[in-house]
């Protein structure tokens, strides 16, 4: 009983925890699903750092992708060395390593343990949200390549890319926010406290020496704050006002300039106390709400183009049979190029040698790869699949047929400059309001008490700025944003935000998006098939490149290939043979029946298998779809019109038919170029559109599109240059998280009628030119934070009456 | 009355002090990662001797900055 218990358990790896095959390879009790795993474990056991394993279980990085032996050669050139060290010290040099594979705390563990396994290096720190670690090691003792192979051996390979080199400087968080925000916020504290006495001796204060001493310490706290903290509002408002456009921050400007200039009038002259207690509140309280709102992902890029995707260094063949690897940026026309298995393409070329087998999948969005024969021209972009195969450059990296697609004037628009929020176009018409208010106060009091003017116009633009309007947006935004990551739904800026909630329709890509990458499933349709008969059905499958006949090779169970005879091809329909004494054909159904009468159909591709020319069955290989996708579309289809966009070929149109209904478009065989025009026709018809993909051949359409949302099935993984990025695991949600998104302009239209009922108790008192500082003082940081509150509990409210 | 001269500065005195340490920590990049050291806390250590270079190395990283 208790054995068969155990039998029946699934095995899982002990370093990766993947599933294990049945032939498995073991060490004492522990199991392993590969060799790679095998070797990490060992590794790591030999240098007596097994305590990996118990700080969380199964952390390991499956190892069945092994990486190629010679990968980090480029790392030996100096140049490249120079732009990779970020400090260096004599011997001692300071590295930084993007990890992407980062993912608990046993990886910060052993990480952080690396001196342990190489002497040479000295230190070894993580940054874990960042997924980044620095490495200080003496060069003397061990080599940049060294360190990369040994992170690599234990499974965690640096992500080094193109971008890495270009820029030298590494991008460095800008503190000076921070900075504002400190020094706002301690003048402020302290300008409240030493306003005090005169807020409740409301102005009749006995010790008039006391009370110049305090106005003037206010004075000096409030000229870092005026110059410094505000300045950011400043040049907004009059870069703004250069470009004969009135944005939010153009009335705050006006609003604090005013309070200031008022106040040091007050001061220098012994009239008044002034409004410098408002005037700071309202700096601090809104650069908060900049920083909430400005919160950046930081292990995220939503800015990456074609470069992050390539290889760095690239084995060149010289004339005398060389190979040297070299970066490839250096790639000429003319030099051979020898690409390994699984290796990207860095430039266009001629096939010179072997047997290319390109998936284009991510370039193009077909799901089966290309063969190419020798003499053809081979696009950058592609994968090798298969042996390795070499190829004469034609074009430079930076002119490649892929990276064209970047030249493209798409590129470099800035989105957020094609459409201003209507929080802009909101605080204009408060704005304009809030002047003609003014205007007319002053024309009352100018007949009535001329001496009352200059105050009760100072105080109306002092007391009516639109912060609330402001917090309330940067409030709702932040927050929202915070609710929407922790739900994998990363959204790059509040305007993506907003152009959500405007969009009416959805484009969706096949490959990747809707289906899954590198996934199908096989099902064989005929007579149950023996162990002979699959072994034979594996020879002859295994003889071919054909996609088809892989996927079914690695659907069938191991077994060694049987003795096989007059063996033939026929492209693109089929392959026979005599295998020991059967002739056995597999293919199309004309290729194995010699007929032409079609069968009863049904989607996906299908491969017909004859034995001694009588039809057996049939293999079916259908794309395995999102789970979810019916409700998802049909939930979707009632609030947007969808349409599905995909470089494929349309074997499974009948299939999305059904599934996306009789009114969306489908396209198949679509260029990058095309998703592009096809995204600009539909807003050339006034659509405000989403798209939705997750490939490089998307990433034109992506750029183009009103809010482009890249999905990725791993979130480290690279996607596509994009305005929000989805985890392929919450697709099934899209549908309330686009609700979710759609609630945005509700919530602050709400906290907006809040801070107008502030303005209107304020603007009371103003008007009548009796504004005391301590209304100022008191409806000031009182409207903020029950703005803040407002928004920031509703958004939450929201998100869980959503159930995301 | 003199004395709320005395504590008025001594105040602010005190007050800046501690701007001027916030502004330090903020700028020798103790914000910077939020996360790892509350799991690097957890982790038995078995050399003393890593600490002190921990710091050794972030003042090193702050100069270069």
């Amino acid at each position: 009983m208790h054995s068969k218990s155990i039998v029946q358990e699934k095995t899982t790896c002990y370093h990766c925890g993947e599933d294990c095959n049945e032939q498995s390879i073991r060490i004492e009790e522990k199991q392993f699903c590969c060799e790679g795993c095998k070797m990490v474990y060992e590794i790591i056991n030999q240098n007596g750092l097994c305590e990996y394993y118990d700080i969380s279980e199964q952390p390991g990085i499956s190892q069945k992708i092994k990486v190629r032996k010679g990968k980090f050669d480029f790392l030996d050139d100096q140049t490249v060395q120079q732009k990779l060290i970020h400090f260096s010290e004599g011997v001692q040099k300071h590295v930084i390593f993007y990890l992407p594979q980062m993912h608990c705390s046993s990886c910060i563990w052993l990480i952080e343990h690396l001196p342990k396994l190489n002497m040479g290096i000295v230190k070894s720190q993580v940054n874990f949200p960042k997924k980044e670690v620095t490495i200080v090691y003496n060069s003397d003792s061990v080599s940049l390549k060294k360190v990369v192979e040994l992170l690599s051996e234990i499974g965690y390979e640096p992500h080094i890319s193109l971008n890495d080199l270009s820029s030298s400087k590494i991008k460095k968080y800008d503190k000076t926010k921070i900075y504002k925000i400190g020094i706002a916020g301690f003048c402020f504290g302290n300008i409240m406290l030493l306003s005090f006495p005169e807020y409740f001796s409301s102005g009749n204060m006995e010790d008039t020496g006391l009370k110049t001493l305090f106005s003037f310490l206010n004075l000096g706290l409030s000229i870092p704050v005026f110059f410094y903290c505000a300045s950011e509002f400043f040049v907004s408002a009059y870069k703004s006002l250069k470009k004969k456009f009135l944005n939010i921050d153009a009335p705050i400007a006006l609003a604090v300039l005013i309070a200031f200039v008022r106040s040091v009038y007050e001061i220098t002259t012994l009239t008044g106390a002034g409004y410098l207690d408002s005037m700071s509140g309202i700096v601090f309280f809104m650069l908060i709400g900049r920083f909430f709102q400005n919160k950046t992902y930081q292990s995220l890029s939503f800015e990456r183009d074609y470069k992050s995707y390539f290889p760095l260094g690239v084995n060149v063949i010289y004339a005398d049979g060389q190979e040297k690897q070299i970066p490839v940026s250096n790639i000429k026309v003319g030099d051979r190029i020898k690409i390994n298995s699984h290796e990207i393409i860095p430039a266009d070329g001629m096939l010179f040698m072997g047997k290319a087998n390109i998936d284009y999948s991510f370039v193009t969005g077909e799901s089966l790869p290309v063969e190419k024969s020798i003499g053809e021209i081979i696009y950058a972009g592609g994968k090798q699949i298969g042996s390795a195969i070499e190829l004469e450059v034609v074009k430079e990296v930076s002119q490649s047929y892929l990276t064209q697609l970047w030249n493209n004037d798409v590129f470099k628009a800035d989105k957020t400059e094609q459409k201003t929020s209507f929080i802009h176009a909101v605080s204009r018409y408060f704005t304009y309001v809030l002047f003609s208010i003014a205007i007319v106060t002053a024309v009352y009091w100018s007949i009535n008490d001329s001496s009352r003017v200059w105050n009760a116009v100072t105080s109306i633009l002092i007391v009516a700025c639109p912060c609330a309007l402001l917090l309330s947006s940067t409030f709702t935004n932040g927050n929202m944003l915070n609710i929407l990551q922790r739900l994998k739904f990363f959204i790059k800026n509040e305007n993506v935000l907003e152009r959500i909630s405007d969009a009416d329709t959805i484009v969706f890509d096949k490959t990747g998006t809707i289906s899954l990458q590198s996934q199908s499933s096989i099902k064989f349709d005929g007579i149950k098939l023996d162990s002979r008969e699959e072994q034979l059905i594996r020879t002859i499958a295994n003889q071919s490149n054909h996609p088809l006949s892989k996927a079914i090779v690695s659907h069938l169970p191991f077994q060694k290939s049987l003795h096989i005879k007059n063996y033939s091809e026929e492209k693109g329909k089929g392959s026979s043979a005599i295998i020991d004494g059967e002739h056995i054909k597999i293919g199309s159904p004309q290729f194995v029946l010699l007929d032409k009468s079609t069968l009863s159909d049904d989607d996906g591709s299908k491969v017909y298998v004859s034995i001694n020319n009588e039809i057996i069955g049939r293999y079916i290989i259908k794309t395995k779809y999102r789970n979810e996708l019916e409700n998802v579309i049909s939930s979707l289809k009632s609030t947007y019109s969808l349409a599905l966009i995909s470089g494929d070929n349309n074997s499974e149109e009948h299939k999305l038919r059904s599934v996306f209904g009789n009114n969306a478009e489908l396209l198949f065989d679509q260029h990058p170029q095309d998703k592009l025009n096809y995204i600009k026709e539909l807003q050339n018809k006034g659509h405000k559109v989403i798209m939705i993909g997750d490939g490089l051949n998307d990433s034109g359409a992506l750029q183009q599109s009103d809010v482009g949302i890249a999905i990725s099935d791993d979130i480290n993984n690279f996607s596509p240059g994009c305005d929000a990025i989805l985890d392929g695991k919450q697709f099934n949600k899209l549908k309330q998280l686009f609700d979710y998104c759609r609630k945005e302009k509700s919530i602050i239209f709400g906290s907006f009628i809040i801070s107008i009922l502030y303005n209107i108790i304020g603007l009371y008192f103003a008007v009548q030119g009796d504004l005391s500082p301590v209304i100022a003082a008191i409806l000031m940081p009182v409207s903020s934070v029950s703005i803040m509150l407002y928004t920031t509990t509703l958004s939450s409210l929201f998100a869980r009456k959503i159930k995301i | 009355m003199s004395v709320i001269f005395v504590l008025i500065s001594a105040s602010l005195i005190i007050a800046t002090g501690f701007l001027i340490a916030f502004i330090w920590s903020v700028k020798s990049g103790q914000y910077d990662d939020d996360y790892t050291p509350s799991v690097r806390m957890l982790f038995d250590e078995d050399n003393a001797s890593q600490k002190s270079e921990t710091k050794e190395i972030q003042n090193k990283s702050t100069k270069t900055t």
